[in-house]
């Protein structure tokens, strides 16, 4: 590895599912100024693309910063399996309290995630619909540190 | 300080095989991408360079250089080729997305001569790509 570069790898996922924006602390009339249609009592859905950035040193006997089946296998169970066809707010522990914003799901998936064990966890960016998105890099980003 | 981005694409074949490693090792480790007939992917780059721009020209650095140079440094070298057999910089290497962007950063940054490579991002697919930049640079464009 050249120690003069830094190389990260970049993966790209794809979930669905349902949220509604609703903050607990807020009136009716509040949450329904605050989040607009995203307040529908019913909710609504998006095909979210989460895209996770690793780096690290380059194996030089197999080329990889990681093993790639590694690390599709790890976001499956980590966050599809839990995420996919599935209600942010009603399924997900940690939005029973949050509001499941993309903001929010950026955190969490991060917090999920951090623990792979072949490489760094540089950064999330999740995708909520093509027109927006979102990135959370944790304590990598400077502004981020205690 | 600004970015400026060109993007080409390629398409090229590879396979990975470690020849230390046994038949059954180069399975498991790489699985179908140790397929012995190789396979391949149309490539996309993004060379991202920094600097200021000219005061006269308003540019960071002509496009029509920059154009030039990917298509004798990286499309001449790398497209429609097989990049384990036709590439003399990634002989020995695995070709991963890995290697080959590090290969591409080593080509392209001697001949940037107005501003200075900032990024080289290459897709293998739409779902996959490696961002190479220089350590202690951010490779994403942060204030």
């Amino acid at each position: 590895m050249s120690g003069a570069l830094k190389i990260e790898l970049g993966r790209r996922y794809r979930f669905s599912a349902s949220h509604r924006l609703h903050a607990s602390q807020l009136n009716e009339e509040e949450n329904c100024r605050v989040f607009g249609k995203c307040n529908n009592p019913h909710g609504h859905g998006h095909n979210y693309v989460v895209e996770v950035s690793i780096s690290g040193d380059v194996d030089s006997a197999t080329g990889m910063i990681a093993n790639l089946a590694d690390l599709d296998a790890f976001v499956e169970r980590q966050v599809l399996e839990d995420f996919d066809h599935k209600s942010l707010n009603e399924d997900v522990p940690a939005f029973r309290e949050k509001v499941p914003t993309t903001e929010n799901l950026c955190i969490e998936i991060f917090q999920r995630l951090k623990s792979f064990s072949s490489a760094k966890l540089e950064r999330i960016r999740v995708e909520e619909t093509g027109n927006n998105s979102f990135e959370y890099a944790g304590d990598n980003l400077e502004g981020n540190r205690p | 300080m600004v970015l400026l981005t060109r993007k080409i694409e390629f398409s090229a074949s590879h396979l990975y095989h470690n020849p230390n490693l046994s038949a059954q090792e180069n399975r498991r480790i790489f699985g179908k991408c140790n397929n012995p007939h190789g396979h391949g992917h149309n490539y996309t780059l993004q060379v991202t360079i920094e600097g200021e721009p000219d005061p006269v020209t308003g540019m960071v650095l002509d496009l029509k250089e920059l154009k030039g140079i990917l298509e004798r440094e990286i499309m001449q070298r790398m497209d429609h080729r097989h990049l384990n057999y036709e590439v003399p910089e990634l002989a020995g290497q695995i070709p991963t997305c890995e290697n080959i962007a590090r290969v591409i950063w080593q080509l392209l940054e001697p001949k940037i001569t107005q501003g200075r490579l900032h990024r080289v991002r290459l897709y293998e697919s739409p779902d996959l790509f490696v961002d190479c930049y220089r350590n202690g640079a951010n490779g994403a464009w942060k204030p």
